[in-house]
């Protein structure tokens, strides 16, 4: 019998019980003698702590702070600037100071509410200029292009912060179990979260155990901030020794946590007499908050994406993090590439338009080919199908014609294009030698395979298509193929839930772990099969001097957005998106299409349009879902979606990665569009009706 | 303290408690239905959507007195229907579903908007959404969804 193509959907294995609400999230989760915890925050952007004046607590209740903390008071990621608790200063508002925990919710909330914490108030820093994190890369000789150069253009591009704004916010629910801290949780990386609890408790492996709970949204936003979150409550339930549950409440979610970097990126273009770009100069510039987190990562990502989807010979590109008083910036699907694909993807445009060049034909003249260098001179080793891919997305969206009649301006419609790519899975070697990656499947006597991984399903489907491609190799039902939700007690270090390596990665050494058990398959037994990752040997990156492959494949999408401008309000109503994506091949086409659904109201809607966030003097003037607008179903504009095959050799079936390619390329698709409509240069998205009048005013 | 009598899911019971509770926290903390989630607590994400009297309300910003003499439907009770069951299998069918967090506030509107129109536009199901937020999709599969529920289960609502 012919096996069914891999892509064909399958029923997602979680859906009837979050249908019926009978997943139990974090939230839902209920033990005997529970107690609650609540922070106190800065009211101030940055401060000395002069000194706490808590209020009578009752017996039962106690205050946990930086005094209780036996390991290091570090939230251990990459750097070491994150406190756990803040000893002697705060560095922004909503900056948990401490935690007051209880029996009674209430009674918490109402003791938290009356510490006063006295502050020697500092002067505060905000803005592009206090550099904290500064890389550079160059490729060919770009003194030599702009010297050369028969004119230069330049232009400045800036996006705002965004926030994940999952709906449900972060948390967790902890207890001792024999003393060990076992934290259950809504999270995306099992072992970040349990390395930082290791390092904050000085604890021994045993002695801490993270459990994966049903997560209601991520996007990036509980990547690194769960770490900081669980450190907290290991050390308030060595403290208090009863189970305690600690959820965030919006309005703490979105003043204290991650979001994505408000940016500026300032790019020139060096053109010869035939009006080809033979040098670009870019500076992207990320606003990090407080503490510096995953920022140098989300900033090398983005700096890598400079050239985006076309080939430039000669390149010099810097790049910085400015450190703040304000919200610690971090992930957030796309890692810093949705801002610099956003400045590239204009800036090409406005160069065209600057030499009085057909904007079409100026980047489908520089567009990339397999085999030519990528920004840092590595090489697009595998079969580019752009071409394909653009000229079904004007097709389906009748892109020439509309371009067309949309040039007069009356119409205030416009029509807009955007064409990207996203480097899949971690930067350069960092799978080798950061991650490091192991996955397990285990037999049982019965026949029954368990897939143990780290990694976590979102909403994104590995629950599904982990067991979809296991049980494929092994030619097994589904149902003889299970994966609990990943708990470390249990389950290798497969690496964190990021980067759309999911799939690829994990996905990919599992394809692999399944081969080997079927081949060693013996009835009746109990079995194991393990796999590590190994980077392909083509791939050589200079981490230092940003050289060579960034990523071992890459994914490729082409966006399409029409929409019309109100003439009078300068409200924007997005009519409708049409993308073409190679992912190398979907493992089940309905759970990406859900991708690029989700993607292109995160990227298109929110990124590109709706969503505002700012800060005065350090406080988010967006505090709750009440003023930071996200996507409703009346916003989203109706959606055609087209996967096209172009199996990755070394991808599971031929797999790339998915997650973030359907957000990156959003944002300039839109602004394009606004662009023609109303006749003027976007620099900046969101591209608000406020910006538009902006722009008609002042030309 | 006051004694509040209503019907849950078909069930007359009386509660004793302090009638400014939020609702929401009497049925996930009191009577451990946690079908309804908390997303916002300030009514505007739809998660803990249920019906009052047949019509969707947020229960995050209804007191507990408000429910004195009502009926209410919850996710629990409402899995029990043959109109569950419907779109249940169209939510499925249609790639509906991502993390979940919104789908039971989803099916409650998706109720609430088919009782009073049993057969909606496009447009109207968008509209019908408006106060149920969802973070993963783009909303076009659950209007989807809602569109094939409508039709293949033409005289269930
Ligand atoms: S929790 Fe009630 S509307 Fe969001
Ligand atoms: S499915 Fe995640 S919020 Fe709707």
């Amino acid at each position: 019998m012919k096996k069914q193509d891999i892509s064909r959907s399958i029923e997602k294995v979680d859906s009837r019980e979050k249908i019926s609400g009978a997943a139990a999230f974090t939230s839902d989760i209920k033990l005997d003698g529970m107690h609650y915890a609540k922070s106190v925050r800065s009211p101030i952007p940055r401060g000395r702590i002069k000194q706490v004046n808590l209020p009578s607590l009752p017996k039962g209740y106690v205050v946990v702070d930086h005094r209780d903390i036996p390991g290091e008071n570090v939230v251990k990621m990459i750097h070491d600037d994150w406190p756990v608790f803040p000893k002697t200063e705060v560095a922004y508002i909503g900056e948990p100071i401490l935690l007051v925990v209880g029996p009674d919710k209430e009674k918490v909330a109402e003791l938290a509410d009356a510490v006063e914490i006295e502050f020697e108030e500092l002067e505060p820093t905000f803005g592009f200029t206090n550099s904290a994190i500064d890389l550079h890369y160059d490729k060919g000789d770009p003194d030599r292009a702009f010297e050369t150069a028969a004119r230069t253009v330049s232009y400045e591009y800036e996006t705002g912060y965004q926030d994940q704004a999952y709906i449900e916010p972060q948390g967790f629910v902890g207890y001792l179990d024999e003393g060990t801290y076992t934290l259950v949780g809504s999270i995306q990386c099992p072992y970040y979260v349990k390395n930082a609890v290791l390092a904050t408790m000085a604890a021994d492996e045993d002695d801490v155990r993270v459990i994966q709970a049903p997560v209601g949204g991520a996007f990036g936003g509980k990547e690194e901030f769960p770490s900081l979150t669980a450190t907290q409550l290991a050390v308030a339930l060595r403290k208090v020794q009863k189970p305690i549950k600690f959820i965030y409440e919006r309005e703490e979610d979105m003043i204290a946590t991650t979001k994505r970097h408000p940016s500026k990126v300032r790019m020139e273009a060096a053109l010869d007499e035939n009006n080809n770009i033979q040098g670009l100069r870019a500076h992207v510039g990320l606003d990090g908050g407080a503490y510096l987190g995953l920022s140098g990562v989300v900033l090398s990502r983005g700096m890598l994406a400079a050239t985006n989807a076309y080939t430039i010979d000669n390149v010099w590109v810097d790049g910085d993090v400015y450190v703040t008083n304000t919200v610690p910036n971090g992930a957030f699907r796309g890692f810093g590439a949705p801002q610099m694909i956003f400045a590239i993807e204009m800036f090409i445009h406005h160069v065209a338009k600057e030499v009085g060049e057909d904007t079409y034909t100026f980047r489908t003249r520089h567009q990339v080919s397999q085999g030519d260098l990528t920004s840092t001179g590595g090489v697009y080793r595998d079969p580019i199908i752009l071409d394909e891919m653009s000229k079904k997305a004007e097709e389906i969206s009748d892109y020439h014609r509309k371009r067309k009649e949309y040039e007069d301006p009356d119409t205030f419609k416009g029509i807009g294009m955007s064409w990207f790519l996203h480097g899949c899975g971690f930067t350069g070697s960092g799978e080798q030698e950061k991650i490091k990656a192991r996955v397990k499947l285990k037999k049982d006597a019965d026949g029954t395979v368990r897939i143990l991984v780290a990694a976590v399903d979102m909403g994104q489907g590995p629950k599904t298509t982990f067991r979809k491609l296991v049980a494929d190799v092994l030619d097994l039902p589904l149902e003889q193929v299970l994966f609990p939700y990943p708990d470390t007690r249990y389950v290798p270090d497969s690496g964190p839930t990021v980067a759309s390596r999911t799939m690829m990665v994990v996905g990919g050494l599992l394809a692999r772990a399944a081969k080997d058990l079927k081949e060693s398959w013996r009835e009746g037994e109990v079995q194991e099969a393990m796999q590590r990752y190994k980077q392909p040997d083509y791939i050589e990156w200079d981490q230092d001097r940003m050289k060579g492959d960034a990523y071992p494949a890459y994914s490729w999408g082409v966006n399409v957005v029409e929409v019309e401008v109100s003439k009078v309000t300068y409200e924007v109503d997005i009519k409708h998106v049409w993308s073409v994506y190679d992912l190398g091949k979907a493992i089940d086409e309905r759970i990406v299409l859900g991708q690029a659904d989700g993607g292109q109201a995160q990227g298109v809607v929110g990124l590109g349009y709706l969503e505002v966030m700012e800060h005065e003097g350090g406080a988010l003037k967006q505090k709750n879902l009440t003023d930071y607008i996200i996507p409703t179903a009346v916003d989203m504009p109706k959606t055609e979606n087209h996967i096209m095959d172009n199996p990755y050799p070394l991808g599971p079936y031929g797999a790339k990665g998915v997650g973030e390619l359907t957000l990156v390329g959003g944002p300039p698709a839109v602004a394009l569009a606004i662009e023609q409509a109303i006749g003027r240069r976007v620099r900046k998205a969101p591209v608000t009706p406020e910006y538009i009048m902006e722009l008609i005013h002042n030309g | 303290m006051a004694d509040i009598t209503f019907t849950l899911n078909g069930e007359r019971i009386t509660l004793r408690e302090e009638p400014n509770l939020r609702f929401l926290d009497v049925l996930r903390e009191k009577l451990n239905h946690t079908g309804a989630k908390e997303g916002c607590g300030e009514g505007e994400c739809g998660a803990c959507a249920i019906l009052l009297d047949g019509h969707i309300v947020n229960s995050c910003l209804l007191p507990l007195a408000s429910v004195d003499g009502r009926d209410v439907v919850t996710i629990e009770g409402y899995r029990m229907t043959e109109r569950y069951q419907m779109l249940e299998k169209a939510f499925i069918e249609e790639g509906a579903v991502q993390c979940g967090i919104c789908t039971p506030g989803m099916m409650i509107a998706a109720e609430s908007m088919l009782r009073e129109n049993p057969d909606p536009t496009d447009e109207e199901i968008r509209h019908g959404l408006a106060g149920n937020l969802c973070r993963c999709t783009g909303y076009n599969m659950i209007i989807a969804a809602i569109r094939r529920a409508a039709k293949e289960g033409e005289g269930l609502w």
